[in-house]
């Protein structure tokens, strides 16, 4: 009995993937991050959205430990972070990417990093590639590509290695509104095929709402948690969704959290 | 066969015609150079001793090249010039990127390559005849100094500069610290490490000239230029001059080009 319950919460699937309790960051003496809680649902397709300079970016970076935190924890998937295989898409694919390199290169290197043979990092590449259905001469060097398939390549190597969470700061607002449309639907296509949970910063309110299961609204310094929204429209979404009640109704909801937020 | 049709093969030919004139407008301040020379020469306003027609010193340039009797002095100059180079990139470049990739060692060293760098190199010639004597090595070594400090603070300037995201990035996937240094800042500081290289390459050229007139040597341009001043043969040192600067143009093109094939991305 005793043994059964100091072990069930380790066999049990964590029902998180990501898991923060009692996060507190702050800049030079000026507190970003409070005593902040988050607990995302496992599966989910998470976005933030929040005002600007609220610590949307500083978030996603402390979570998958690319900066310090001052005090807390954060779980993945019930492990600390330095255990758990995150993949992370930056905001700018021109300034992530290396130029040095071609695509493949580029997708491979997470593989090549790990010690992974050149047989098995072609297999991956081969096997990614297709699974997306992605027709790019991998063979050129990243700046030789138009943004969006860019950022795509950028996203191919943040999957390559398998992540169990993906994390994705602001992925579209480098990208004009038709390689927006493009990547957005990739993204969507990807998600629906691996099922990894995905935290992403948006800064469209519209951009948010669309992908999302859950639509983390943040408020001003110093940030807390405003309110998580559901969208539980079924995938997948399709520019009919832009027009459906429910997104309609979700979408006003939130910009009237976020303007009451703003009046504050 | 319309009226369209024939204007546009028209343009494109006034087009291709255009392109070509373009691509011969470097040559014109070359041509007023040696108009303007030209006119002073035959003017009488300088002494003819002193300056000869641009055509006598292009015989004079020329003749020298068919002959060879430059090609002792040129090989000798270059062979010091690149000697000088080839050290201070060899040193220069792994000391410069080991400096800029710990903020405190470069902060602990900027001073003295910032002032050593302001030190006119010509000024320290005398210190290095002390030292090395007036051998052939001096003139190369002192040349290598000055380019080796170019080198050393581009390629250093480099790695502090490079981008932060791309070094969170390769974080992110895993890298090691080794790996982010190799697969990274290396080639982060590429771009920069190149402009070092090709300011080195310069002024070892430079110093190189400069010690041949003031140490003195058997054979390089430095020591040509100044032997014809000083017999007064006016057209074989204009002649020289000349080939110092026809040099070290090559010298800076060369670098260019090895630039754009090995810094592809640059300005991308
Ligand atoms: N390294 C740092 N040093 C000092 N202050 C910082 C640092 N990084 C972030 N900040 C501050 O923390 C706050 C949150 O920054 P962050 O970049 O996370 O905001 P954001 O919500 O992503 O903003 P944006 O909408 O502009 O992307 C900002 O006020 C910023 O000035
Ligand atoms: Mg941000």
């Amino acid at each position: 009995m005793m043994i059964n319950s100091l072990t069930s919460p380790t066999i049990a699937p964590p029902e998180h993937f990501i898991s923060v309790q009692g996060l507190c960051k702050s800049f030079a003496g000026q507190p970003l991050y409070e005593d902040f809680n988050l607990d995302l649902p496992n599966n989910q397709l998470v976005s933030v959205f929040g005002p600007n300079g609220c610590g949307k970016s500083t978030l996603i970076n402390m979570i998958s430990g690319l900066i310090p935190i001052d005090r807390g924890e954060i779980w993945i998937h019930g492990k600390p972070i330095r255990r758990a295989k995150i993949g992370y898409v930056f905001q700018n694919y021109r300034d992530s990417m290396f130029p040095w390199m071609s695509a493949y290169d580029n997708i491979a290197y997470p593989l090549r990093v790990k010690g992974m043979a050149e047989r098995d990092c072609r297999d991956r590449v081969e096997r990614l590639i297709q699974t997306f259905n992605i027709r790019l001469d991998l063979k050129r060097y990243p700046y030789s590509f138009s943004g969006g398939q860019q950022q795509l390549v950028s996203i191919l190597r943040a999957l390559v290695a398998e992540p169990e969470v993906l994390f994705l700061d602001e992925p579209f607002s480098a990208l004009d509104f038709e390689t927006t449309l493009f990547v957005r639907d990739k993204l969507q296509e990807i998600f629906m095929a691996t099922g990894i949970p995905m935290l992403m910063v948006v800064h469209n309110l519209e951009e948010a709402v669309f992908l999302a299961d859950t639509v983390l609204l943040l408020s001003k310094r110093p940030t807390h948690l405003v309110e998580a929204v559901p969208f539980t429209v079924p995938r997948p979404r399709t520019p009919d969704t832009l027009t459906s009640a429910e997104f309609i109704e979700v979408s006003r909801h939130c910009l009237e959290i976020f303007r009451q937020e703003m009046r504050k | 066969m319309t009226a369209s049709s024939v204007r546009s093969s028209n343009s494109s030919a006034q087009d291709s015609l255009i392109r070509s004139v373009d691509r011969l407008l470097p040559l014109v301040g070359v041509l007023v150079l040696f108009g303007v020379w030209w006119l002073i020469a035959i003017s009488g306003f300088v002494n003819p001793v002193l300056l000869p027609t641009p055509i006598a010193t292009i015989g004079t340039l020329i003749t020298g090249i068919l002959t060879g009797v430059m090609l002792p002095d040129f090989i000798a100059t270059v062979l010091r010039t690149f000697s000088a180079f080839l050290m201070a990139a060899a040193v220069g470049v792994p000391i410069g990127v080991a400096l800029g990739s710990s903020e405190k060692l470069y902060r602990s060293m900027e001073f003295l390559i910032d002032f050593f760098r302001s030190t006119p190199a010509s000024a320290l010639i005398p210190l290095f005849i002390l030292f090395f004597g007036i051998s052939d090595f001096s003139k190369v070594v002192i040349a290598a100094f000055s380019a080796f400090l170019l080198i050393v603070f581009n390629s250093a300037y480099g790695v502090i500069n490079a981008k932060q995201s791309r070094i969170l990035a390769a974080k992110v996937m895993g890298a090691n610290r080794w790996r982010v240094f190799k697969d990274v800042l290396l080639l982060e500081s590429l771009p920069q490490t190149f402009i070092g290289l090709r300011s080195g390459i310069s002024i070892s050229l430079v110093i190189v000239i400069v010690a041949e007139m003031f140490i003195g040597t058997e054979q390089g341009l430095g020591k040509r230029i100044i032997d014809a001043q000083q017999v007064l043969n006016v057209s074989d040192m204009y002649a020289s001059i000349l080939v110092t600067g026809i040099l070290g143009y090559f010298l800076n093109m060369l670098f260019l080009l090895l630039e754009k094939r090995f810094v592809h991305w640059s300005g991308k």
